[in-house]
């Protein structure tokens, strides 16, 4: 007798325990503003990324073209998977005297790890991380980037 | 007919053949590439052999190339849920090597870091404990909570789990302005949901039956397989690293090391989720007498080990965390080692699991929380 009294306490005490759970899965369903589903891609708009967030390597420019990139390859050489590749020229100033100066700063986003070590050892801060994370193309050769756009120069008064 | 008699009479004293059967390498219970020869008879686990090494990614040989700052980005991909921890390793094995004191603030902003990689992967390694077990609910919950702590990450550090936030001399940036609001508003709200873990999955008579006594680890065996963390501490192993090696800010924390001597899946379980209520508990003590200051020492450009050897061991979220540098002088490391929990860990789930049905094989081995990456690396 006492066994079938234990047995029947037990079942009624596991679906006490299963209607516990329930109860939580019920507060949700009914109180729906606790929800923290983002619909994306329909909040592109809105969505902002966090200031520091890593989305890619990027080389700001100014209204007039201007870059701060010294081309002096320090980025190059802290890059841990070899994303970067410096091809620099060498630029007669006003003076008449010879100056490194950048030609195409390449950045190859497939084999980036965004790790930042490129943006900290830079002494110019030409290089930032942008926001931007929709990565996906269609030919694995455009993840394959110049930052400095065409026709771009340094910009006066950027010392290495 | 007369074939089936014949089956009928043998059957008293019935012998059946053990055979052998590969889980995974592609099964989704066992989170990733991990595969495990396992000798059955019926439905009892016999014996299990785990094969390792299908996606040994040869991180180790790889920092043999690398200078100190940047093994640190690798050691992220490696136990991906605690990469701050591991980051934090080298970091300290490197500070210890130049003997360079990180200021005061680097230290609580590395503890603090610590504890909210140790909740998130907690929480992770909690609602993927429920989905093995059938509980699909728990998934969308304990992803809900974690998100808090990845925005948390993703606006200091900039990334949500690839964080890369230590470098050698302190942290990459400052503390974001909204890190300790933001900080404290997760804490008030994860100690109101923590409750409802409970509700949710300890209490549920299913789940208790599948982890009451089943999985025992032994104390000795526990030692002699070198099961650290939650995992090992379940069987009553005292292992915490903050606890017996302190280092950044734990001797300043006050905060209890849990033990449990009954060994099984459950008392696992319940280790981690009483660690999730130290977690919060210890950032509490931290997040508002972080120090003014610096929040990194000026490093030399290129940071050079001298001649030795060196080991440091953190507490990561799934067990002892070891980094061995042998340098020889130069800017890249001579050899580096790593000492994963992931990987001791594992190879004791023939203790644990023999003797048990194949289906308590998957609830045991979530319970052991491991990251296929972690074990590979």
């Amino acid at each position: 007798m006492n066994a079938l009294f234990q047995y029947i306490s037990t079942v009624f005490k596991g679906v006490g325990t299963l209607l516990t759970g329930m109860k939580i899965t019920g507060k949700y369903v009914f109180t729906p503003w606790n929800n923290v589903t983002q619909q994306y891609p329909e909040n592109r708009d809105t969505l902002k990324m966090f200031d520091r967030f890593r989305g890619e390597v990027i080389m700001p420019h100014n209204e007039n073209n201007e870059h701060l990139c010294t081309g002096c390859g320090i980025c190059e050489l802290n890059c841990p998977n070899g994303s970067i590749e410096i091809i620099s020229k060498m630029e007669l100033t006003e003076e008449g005297k010879k100056k490194r100066a950048i030609d195409q700063h390449i950045y190859h986003l497939g084999m980036c790890t965004f790790c930042n070590l490129c943006i900290k050892a830079c002494p110019t801060g030409a290089i930032v991380m942008g926001q931007n994370f929709e990565h996906a193309v269609w030919d694995r050769t455009k993840l394959t980037k110049v930052l400095n756009q065409p026709g771009s120069k340094i910009a006066q008064g950027v010392k290495e | 007919m007369s074939e089936t008699k014949e089956i009928i009479i043998s059957s008293d004293k019935i012998h059946t053949d053990q055979y052998l059967v590969n889980m995974g390498p592609q099964h989704p219970s066992t989170h990733g590439v991990l595969r495990l020869l396992v000798r059955l008879e019926g439905e009892i686990v016999h014996h299990i052999q785990p094969h390792v090494g299908y996606i040994h990614s040869g991180i180790e040989k790889m920092c043999e190339s690398l200078s100190y700052p940047q093994v640190i980005h690798l050691t992220d991909r490696m136990d991906y849920l605690s990469a701050h921890m591991n980051n934090e390793a080298v970091c300290l094995c490197v500070e210890n090597a130049l003997q360079v004191e990180v200021p005061d603030r680097v230290k609580y902003v590395r503890t603090i870091m610590d504890e909210l990689t140790r909740l998130a992967s907690h929480q992770l390694w909690w609602c993927v404990m429920g989905m093995d077990l059938g509980a699909l609910t728990t998934f969308f919950y304990g992803l809900r909570d974690r998100e808090h702590i990845l925005d948390i990450f993703e606006e200091t550090c900039g990334a949500r789990m690839t964080l890369n936030y230590s470098v050698p001399g302190g942290v990459m940036f400052d503390i974001h302005p909204n890190f300790q609001k933001r900080v404290k508003a997760f804490i008030t709200e994860f100690r109101k949901k923590l409750p409802e873990y409970d509700q949710l999955l300890t209490g549920n008579v299913i789940f208790q039956e599948r982890t009451n006594d089943i999985g025992y680890l032994s104390l000795e065996d526990a030692i002699a397989w070198g099961v650290t963390g939650p995992s090992g501490r379940g069987s009553g192993f005292s292992c915490d690293v903050r606890k017996h090696n302190p280092y950044s800010a734990y001797p300043l924390v006050q905060f209890e090391e849990k033990l449990d001597t009954r060994g099984d899946s459950f008392a696992r379980y319940r280790l981690r989720i009483e660690e999730m209520h130290e977690s919060l508990h210890i950032i509490e003590q931290l997040i508002d007498n972080i120090p003014e200051g610096d929040y990194a020492v000026k490093m030399k450009g290129v940071v050079k080990l001298p001649e030795g050897e060196f080991y440091q061991r953190v507490e990561s979220a799934r067990g002892e965390f070891g980094v061995y540098i042998v340098s020889d002088g130069k800017k890249n490391p001579y050899r580096v080692k790593f000492r994963s929990p992931g990987f001791s860990n594992l190879f004791a789930l023939n203790k644990m699991a023999a003797g048990h049905k194949i289906a308590d094989l998957v609830a045991i081995m979530s319970t052991l929380d491991l990251v296929i990456p972690d074990i590979d690396r």
